[in-house]
This record gives C-alpha cells, sequence and structure tokens, in this order.
C-alpha cells in the first residue's frame, strides 16, 4: 500500500481571513514576530499497491475533486506505507 | 412550466423554492433526488440552497460530482433555464458551469439578513420583470458568499454583461460587489442572495417574485404557438 499525503493551499493571490483571523490572535498574544499566516488543508489517501502510475492518479484527482485550482495549488508525497 | 428542484443531502431551501414555484407563482414543480440520470421532462432546473454534503472538502465540490450533475449540464447545454441559488450557486461555479469561486466571507461570519440588490442586467430570461438600476431587496444567509474570480476572468464578465446583480453595500467582500451572475450563453444564473424567501408580502416582502415571472414569461414566448 502506498500513502499519499496531499497539502491543499490557498494561492497567493487569494485573500485568506481564517489566517489573518488567527494571526491578529498571535499577535494579540504577544507572537509579534508572526508576519504572515496562511491556512490549508491536509489529506492522507491510502492507495493500493497494484495501482499504476499514482502520480498521474493523484494529479488526476486533485484536479477532478480534491482541490479548486481556481484558487487552490496542491502539492503531494508518495511513501511506502510501512506495514505492522 | 415544469421545474425540477434538485434535492442533495443536505439540501435546506428545497421546500422554499417548491413553494415559490407552486404556490406563489402557480406553475409546476417536483423535487428530484441528486442520483437522478433524466430532467428531460423538465422546462427549468432549480438548485436550491442549503449545505449538500455538509459543505464538506469545500462547499458544493461533492455535489458537483453526483449523478444528476451531467443532466444538468445537459440541461444547460440545450439551453434550458438553470438557477442555482447560494450552494445552488456554489455548486455551478465547482461544476464549471460559471466561472469563479465562493470564498469564505472576509468577516468570517455566517450572515442572515436583507440586504439592497441592484439588478446590473435585466435583459436575461431572469431579469426581463426588473429595470436596470432597479434595487431591490432580496434575504441573504450564507457564510461563504465572497465572489471570487481572476482578472481576466472579471474582464470577461464585464464585457459579456454577465454580471446581473450586484450588492448595495460590500458586506461579504465578493469582487466589484458581485451578487450573481450569468453564462455566456445566458441559461445559467447563480446568485447568492435567495429570491425564493420574497415571494409574498407575508413574509416581508416579494422583489423575489419578479425573477420566477421573468422566466415564465420567457419560456411561454418561446414555446406557447399562438393562435
Amino acid at each position: 500500500m502506498k500513502k499519499v499525503k496531499i497539502y491543499v493551499t490557498l494561492r497567493e493571490s487569494v485573500l485568506d481571513p481564517q489566517g489573518s483571523a488567527v494571526m491578529g490572535s498571535l499577535h494579540k498574544m504577544g507572537y509579534a514576530e508572526v508576519e504572515d499566516v496562511r491556512i490549508g488543508k491536509y489529506l492522507e489517501l491510502n492507495i493500493a499497491d497494484d495501482a499504476e502510475d499514482v502520480d498521474a492518479l493523484v494529479n488526476e484527482m486533485c484536479q477532478k475533486l480534491l482541490t479548486n485550482t481556481v484558487i487552490e495549488d496542491y502539492r503531494f508525497e508518495i511513501e511506502e506505507a510501512v506495514s505492522l | 412550466m415544469k421545474f425540477a428542484v434538485i434535492v442533495f443531502p443536505g439540501s435546506n431551501c428545497d421546500l422554499d423554492m417548491y413553494h415559490a414555484i407552486k404556490d406563489e407563482l402557480g406553475e409546476e414543480a417536483e423535487y428530484v433526488w441528486h442520483d437522478s440520470t433524466d430532467l428531460s421532462q423538465y422546462d427549468g432546473i432549480l438548485l436550491p440552497g442549503g449545505f449538500s454534503y455538509g459543505d464538506y472538502l469545500r462547499c458544493g465540490a461533492i455535489a458537483q460530482s453526483s449523478a444528476v450533475m451531467d443532466e444538468v449540464r445537459k440541461a444547460a447545454e440545450a439551453g434550458k433555464p438553470v438557477l442555482g441559488i447560494c450552494n445552488g450557486f456554489q455548486i455551478l461555479t465547482e461544476a464549471g458551469l460559471l466561472p469563479g469561486v465562493l470564498l469564505r466571507n472576509k468577516n468570517l461570519k455566517f450572515m442572515c439578513k436583507t440586504v439592497g440588490l441592484k439588478v446590473e442586467n435585466a435583459n436575461t430570461l431572469f431579469t426581463n420583470e426588473y429595470e436596470v438600476g432597479q434595487e431591490i431587496q432580496i434575504p441573504i444567509a450564507h457564510g461563504e458568499g465572497n465572489y471570487y474570480c481572476d482578472d481576466e476572468t472579471y474582464e470577461q464578465l464585464q464585457k459579456n454583461n454577465q454580471i446581473v446583480f450586484s450588492y448595495a453595500d460590500d458586506f461579504n467582500g465578493s469582487r466589484n460587489q458581485i451578487a450573481g451572475i450569468i453564462n455566456e450563453r445566458g441559461n445559467v444564473l447563480g446568485m447568492m442572495p435567495h429570491p425564493e424567501r420574497a415571494v409574498s408580502e407575508l413574509i416581508n416582502g416579494n422583489d423575489g417574485l419578479a425573477l420566477f415571472k421573468s422566466i415564465v414569461k420567457q419560456w411561454r414566448e418561446a414555446n406557447v404557438t399562438h393562435a
């Protein structure tokens, strides 16, 4: 089995009000050194061993459903899952 | 005229939509479940507001991949009127039937109130009963109604007169206060405010009724042969 870790982030050009609110809170708590906060999503997929071309498959899934490319960027890592 | 009110798991304005069509407009309406694979018997398609699939992943993203959306695409291609309100608008953008996307409101708040809407284009099948520049009062109820598109898309929207409604005030951060847009062909409208909740004086105003009347008027002109 392969484990795919997908990181989805808002494009730089898109305002992230959630991130701004969290930054405001950090500043109030005294963490003045924080210059920017962006909040994204983390997804994990387990892919069967016999799947071919996992890279292309994950790209396809990201573009069809998992992300909205109008506002989001994504990157992913494919790892061999450790069997217990 | 016969309307389909598409119902997704999590739709919650389907009853308001049905009521608006059936009781206030006096036309036919039927609820159609999200796994339906045939919309050919309907003259107009309505995607109601709510929280389809709990807004998981992104609002409208999962609904977009349901079976009925292939039929909604076919209806749109056939030129039938397709109206998406609130979550319905979010679904239409996720489906690629309308450009852009709806982001979280700039103040992060879910907002529920009646707002002023300016009619920007009264020359559509959805707005022919309004006047350009007219201000109408329509309720909103959304947390993710902040319309976003890139510069190129915005120029296209302007060039093709696709911006149909804009907010009188900027309260959610939408690009140029956009509240509703139409596709280039003019038969798919998405808007965040709820005209189906403004169809009777009993419920605090009927400024939304003219939108539904516009659809029927245009349809009658195109489909009813006069003797």
